[in-house]
Parts: structure tokens; C-alpha cells; sequence
């Protein structure tokens, strides 16, 4: 089977930027999308910034219907309907359609259903008003949510799945479909993640103490991934989505193609070897990503960039230590490595779609993204690898491959490569 | 309140539930909320509760049940509003 999958159609709800030309100069200026807020002082989280998308809530009028919009408040599910619809239009493809579209499925995740959806249950329900709840609330605190409405909208009829593999979601979901139009059950998915991290979330990783809490004052330097003083991730929320299709369909109906998706790896530490609920085995990381490579075809030396998990946590330094392993390389050796996280903050299910998109537009427009708040890189990473791998400003530059990777609570692990299309 | 305006009222409690807007203006006690509105089956319950708030009633489920055009609307609102 050599059927060769290509991304053909891009969405994304960022915290520095809502659709792709918005989110395109924001990563290219290294715009942060952290921004304080009040809320979470008046709750007395540690961390009280976060990446929150410039999202008008209103702008979903344009999207689905009136009778859908109304009554519709999960705000991860509104995300994701942006970023699916916008991905499927710039795909050119039409969003009206009478019959169900067989060739099409939708692989999208998330972490959690709208946990004010499930409070206003909980509310209710121990009110004894379980009367008044409606019929909107189970479809907004059912985890299917967001793949209900974006398959809904579009009359998406193939496969419809709902992933769920804490932050490796994003990359996981565009794995999925990959597989599944390589296996040859569709022409095209549409594939992503969303998240919307509310206060109950954010709350349990507060508790945690992994958030930064030393840069409330300062939000834009909160998120400080590879960097000495790194002190923990900065939340957000958001969607990406793209719209994934079988090469010999893409080109039969003329579509434009982004780049190509090589292959991937999905694997688990196991919880061994140091790998925890929390922690990942190190053996997991390095073999997810030399199977990704081996089944992509190329060889490590080939990688230009690698679009790090990298949250700014302690386990940044493990992380690069797991690429020089996998890959082979270090000191001068070593690709550029960026992680989006400095930016936009880690958005948990939602980060690897966004961050891949991260990617690709780095290898249409020939680009690495600069990694904001890297001052003072953390001196355990830069003893394994150059400075030079770590740009603080965009380096203007060819991007023929570039590795993607998540890993994940649970010991998950999702890694892909994406190439520049050359037929 | 006569049955007219209770139907007036209901209007306004259907509108967000329908995008059948040239049908909602033209509605009488035969519109059928389904077939006429097209509004979705699971859509009705909302429609009793947003009713429940709006004129202050309570609706049961045997009465719930019966709505399912504009007159068995207006005879189950104005029932209640009697009671």
C-alpha cells in the first residue's frame, strides 16, 4: 500500500491568532497570546495568566445556524468549529451539502467535555431541577461534542472519533486519519483538537504546582521553554484543524497541498523505566520517535526542525535529551528546535494540532519560528546541544522535514513527520 | 391573556428553534412545529421550559406531550394559565 496522504486545507483558533494569516504573522513576529487574568487572582490560582484566543464569541454566527448558536456555550466545541470550518474552506471545499459525504471522516480530540456544561448539571441536578436542564446540555457535556457538531455541519459520514490522549491528543487524532486514509477507508479526514481551559481545569493543574507562578505581573514572559528560568506551563486553550487527503483524490480535484504527512508513531512508555502517570519513559519518547522516522523513510539527518512538546517544566531537558538519542545528533549536529509553547502556552489537548500547524507553515514559507523568552538557555540543554539550534529571532531558511511530538499524562507518546511536497 | 395573544407571545418562545422564518410569521393553530417549523424533536422540551419561564406555568408530562402544533400550544398554555 503506498497510498501518500497531504494536508490540504488549515484552521486554527490560537491565543496570538484566530485563522491562518493572523496566526502565520504571529508566529513569524513571536507574538505571545498570554495575557493576565483577573478571574483566576480573584480564585487565588498560583498561576493567574494564560493563553486565551482572541475568540468574539458572536463570530460563530457565521458558522452554523441560528437554532445551533443558540443555546450553545461550550467554548472548547465553538473552537473547534471554527478551526474545522475554516480548514475545510480553505480546502476548498463547499459547507453546504445534501447528502451525507461518504469519503470524509473527522478525527478530532479533546481532554474533557465543557466542565461549566457538566456544573450547570451537577447544579441542577442536586437542586432537584433536573427538569430544567434541556436538551442542549447533553450534547455539550458529552466528550463526542466537538466531532458531533463539526461532522454535523459539514455532513461528514466516514469514520467519526473522538480522541482522548491527554497532550499528545492533537498529533494522535492527525495520526489517526493519516492511517486510516493510508489503510484505504477514506479519501479525506478532517483532523485536530480543541480545548478550552476553564477554571476547573486550570484549578487541578494548579494544585499540581507545574504552572508558572513567578510572571503574573509579566505575562508575556511567563512561558519560558528550555530556559533556566523556567518555572512550570502557562495554560491555554484553543483549536487546530486540518484537512487531511488521500494524494491521487488531492490532485485529481486540484486542490493546493500544504506539504505531505510521511508517517508517525503513536506508543507508551508504559509507565516503566521511569515513566509515570506524570512522567514519561524516556525508552517510549525515543523509540515513538525513531519509529516515526523509520516509517516516514528518511533518515535522522535528514530532520531541518523539530517542533518540540517542550512545556517549560523540568522535563525540558529530559525531552532534548530523548532527540539527541532518537535522532543521533547533538552539539552542532542538532536541528532547530522550537517550542510554540513560549508563545501561546501549553493548550494540553489542543497543542499538537496547533503546534503541527506551527510546523507545516514553516515548511510552506521556508521559516523556522523563534522561541520567545530564551534568554538564558537552561545550561543542561545547552551541554547537549547549540545554541545555534535555538533560535530566539525567525531564521529565514529552507524547511524540507520537520518532527513533531507529543507527549502525554499517562505516558502517551504521538510523533509525526511532515515534509515539503515534491511529486 | 386570549388566545391571540398567547400565540403572539409564542412567537417569540419558538424563533430561536426554527429557521423557518417566513413560516414562524405566518403561523395559526394549525402550524405543526415539526412539519411546519421543522423544528427538532429534541428542540420541543426546550421549547416547554422556555414556555414554563414565560408565562409562569408549570407543564406536565402528559400536557408536554400534546404540543405539537400551535393550538395544542396555546389550549395547554392557557389550561395552566388558568389553574
Amino acid at each position: 500500500m503506498s497510498r501518500r496522504v497531504v494536508v490540504t486545507g488549515m484552521g486554527v483558533v490560537s491565543p496570538n491568532g484566530v485563522g491562518i494569516p493572523a496566526f502565520l504573522d504571529a508566529i513569524q513576529q513571536g507574538k505571545s497570546g498570554i495575557r493576565f487574568v483577573p478571574h483566576y487572582e480573584e480564585l487565588r490560582f498560583s498561576c493567574q495568566v494564560a493563553g486565551v484566543p482572541p475568540f468574539d464569541w458572536e463570530m460563530l454566527r457565521d458558522y452554523i445556524s441560528e437554532v445551533s448558536f443558540y443555546g450553545l456555550k461550550a467554548r472548547g466545541i465553538g473552537y473547534g468549529l471554527v478551526a474545522a470550518i475554516d480548514a475545510w474552506k480553505d480546502a476548498g471545499l463547499s459547507t453546504e451539502t445534501e447528502e451525507p459525504i461518504w469519503d470524509t471522516g473527522c478525527i478530532f480530540g479533546n481532554s474533557v467535555a465543557d466542565t461549566e456544561a457538566m456544573k450547570n448539571v451537577i447544579t441542577r441536578v442536586d437542586n432537584k431541577e433536573a427538569k430544567k436542564l434541556g436538551s442542549r446540555v447533553v450534547e455539550q457535556s458529552m466528550n463526542s461534542g466537538v466531532t458531533s457538531y463539526i461532522s454535523g455541519r459539514l455532513g461528514l459520514a466516514n469514520s467519526v472519533i473522538t480522541n482522548s490522549a491527554a497532550c499528545a491528543t492533537g498529533t494522535q487524532a492527525i495520526l489517526m486519519g493519516y492511517d486510516h486514509i493510508k489503510a484505504g477507508y477514506a479519501k479525506r479526514m478532517l483532523v485536530g483538537s480543541a480545548e478550552y481551559v476553564d477554571t476547573y481545569v486550570f484549578g487541578s493543574f494548579d494544585s499540581m504546582r507545574v504552572l508558572s507562578r513567578k510572571f503574573n505581573d509579566e505575562p508575556e514572559k511567563a512561558s519560558r521553554p528550555m530556559s533556566a528560568s523556567a518555572g512550570g506551563f502557562v495554560p491555554g486553550s484553543g483549536a487546530g484543524a486540518l484537512v487531511i487527503e488521500d494524494l491521487e483524490y488531492a490532485l485529481a480535484r486540484g486542490a493546493k497541498i500544504y506539504a505531505e504527512i510521511l508517517g508517525g508513531s503513536n506508543n507508551s512508555g508504559g509507565q516503566r523505566q521511569g515513566g509515570s502517570m506524570t512522567a514519561p519513559n524516556p525508552a517510549g519518547v525515543t523509540r515513538c520517535i525513531e519509529e516515526a522516522i523509520e516509517r516516514s523513510g528518511i533518515d535522522p539527518k535528514h530532520i531541518d526542525a523539530i517542533s518540540g512538546h517542550l512545556t517549560a517544566t523540568m522535563a525540558d531537558r529530559q525531552e532534548i535529551q530523548n532527540w539527541c538519542t532518537a535522532l543521533g545528533r547533538s552539539g552542532d549536529d542538532f536541528p532547530y528546535v522550537n517550542s510554540l509553547k513560549s508563545m501561546i502556552g501549553h493548550s494540553l489537548s489542543a497543542a499538537g494540532s496547533i503546534e503541527s500547524i506551527a510546523a507545516i507553515l514553516q515548511i510552506v514559507h521556508g521559516f523556522v519560528h523563534p522561541n520567545i523568552n530564551l534568554e538564558d538557555p537552561n545550561p543542561g540543554i545547552s551541554e547537549l546541544i547549540s545554541t545555534k539550534s535555538l533560535p530566539t529571532k525567525m531564521v529565514k531558511t529552507p524547511i524540507n522535514f520537520v518532527a513533531k511530538a507529543n507527549f502525554g499524562f499517562g505516558d502517551v507518546n504521538s510523533c509525526l513527520i511532515f515534509s515539503k511536497f515534491d511529486n | 391573556m386570549t388566545r391571540t395573544e398567547i400565540l403572539e407571545e409564542l412567537k417569540k418562545v419558538l424563533n430561536p428553534y426554527t429557521t423557518e422564518k417566513e413560516a414562524l410569521a405566518n403561523i395559526n393553530e394549525e402550524t405543526d412545529l415539526i412539519k411546519d417549523l421543522k423544528i427538532n424533536s429534541a428542540n420541543l422540551v426546550d421549547i416547554i421550559i422556555d414556555a414554563e419561564n414565560n408565562y409562569s406555568i408549570e407543564i406536565d408530562y402528559d400536557s408536554a406531550d400534546k404540543m405539537t402544533n400551535v393550538g395544542s400550544c396555546i389550549d395547554v398554555i392557557s389550561e395552566k394559565m388558568a389553574q
